[in-house]
């Protein structure tokens, strides 16, 4: 897959824009918006399965709501040595407790995102990566959301 | 919260929907079901909380959406609600957070995270939710992404 951006018409978008936001959980979800557009449902479906073919969506699915599902979760923070970054990003990829892992332009370089089953895991799991790279973490798990709805205008 | 054949429906359809115009009827067939339990279970799960929408997830990178950053500010406790709350509103910030400080090493308390084609664009951002943040933020930072490490997303385990 190339590596470039992919180029969107106008149709593109406003079907990005519009899955987005989510379908109604319908027999036929797409038919309100093939109908605004004035096309047929197949049209909307091929773009999506276009959109879906080039990476441009990752996946048109049941965005799951980590908290409702139960679970904790946490953004954590690291400092590694330069020299360390690709053994600690190696420790990190291991584990199946860490969900993300971001590198980022910082004196912190290394962000990850915990999602364990149960609250005390979190503390658990923070102290097996201090004790296997003598590093300390940060926890910085979320105290309030302030929510919206992501809608990305392309 | 989850019962078995909830649990069954999204593990079946969390890695994406079939891609046809009856989706739900579709997904239903491949699981022996009818389509009326799929709708109302996915209904529910909705209702519940549990499946915040069935929708399209866009990857930043392939829509040339390269400058993609962690604004952080250290805002007044007393006012961070009301200023989180409309920082989160703003079109270009995808997610908004209230989190911890760890004094001395991490003096701040609101994250935004923010999106744009370029580094100007993204900075444009930055400013914008300084001005609207005022003088309850004594200081912030940015932290731009250089590479995705790994990404497994939420996904559903397959046990209770």
């Amino acid at each position: 897959m190339s590596r470039e951006a992919v180029h969107l018409d106008p149709v593109d978008r406003v079907i990005l824009a519009a899955l987005q936001r989510g379908v109604a959980i319908e027999p036929r979800p797409f038919a309100a918006l093939a109908q605004m557009l004035g096309a047929s449902e197949e049209t909307v479906v091929a773009r999506l399965r276009r959109l879906v073919a080039t990476g441009v969506v990752g996946r048109f699915a049941p965005m799951l709501d980590a908290e409702a599902l139960g679970g904790a979760f946490s953004l954590c923070a690291l400092e590694v040595p330069e020299e360390r970054f690709e053994e600690v990003a190696a420790l990190l990829e291991a584990m199946p407790e860490v969900a993300h892992n971001y590198a980022r332009e910082h004196r912190f370089n290394m962000w990850f995102v915990l999602a364990v089953e149960r609250p005390e895991d979190i503390a658990r799991t923070i102290a097996r990566i201090e004790a296997a790279t003598g590093l300390d973490v940060l926890d910085l798990r979320k105290l309030e959301e302030y929510r919206l709805e992501l809608v990305l205008a392309v | 919260m989850l019962d078995p054949r909830d649990r069954t429906l999204l593990q079946a359809s969390q890695a994406g929907l079939p891609l046809v115009a009856d989706p739900f009827a579709e997904l239903a067939r491949g699981l022996g079901w009818s389509e009326k339990e799929v709708l109302e279970r996915l209904r529910r799960l909705v209702a519940t909380g549990v499946v915040r929408r069935v929708a399209a997830v866009p990857n930043h990178y392939r829509l040339g959406i390269r400058a993609n950053a962690m604004t952080v500010w250290d805002v007044d406790d007393g006012r961070v609600g009301e200023l989180g709350r409309k920082v989160g509103a703003l079109a270009f910030v995808s997610h908004c957070y209230r989190r911890p400080r760890r004094l001395p090493a991490w003096p701040y308390n609101l994250f935004a995270m923010v999106h744009g084609r370029t580094r100007a664009e993204t900075e444009a951002q930055r400013a914008e939710i300084a001005r609207l943040l005022g003088d309850a933020c004594r200081r912030s930072d940015v932290l731009y992404s250089t590479r995705i490490l790994k990404k497994t997303g939420l996904r559903l385990g397959g046990e209770g």
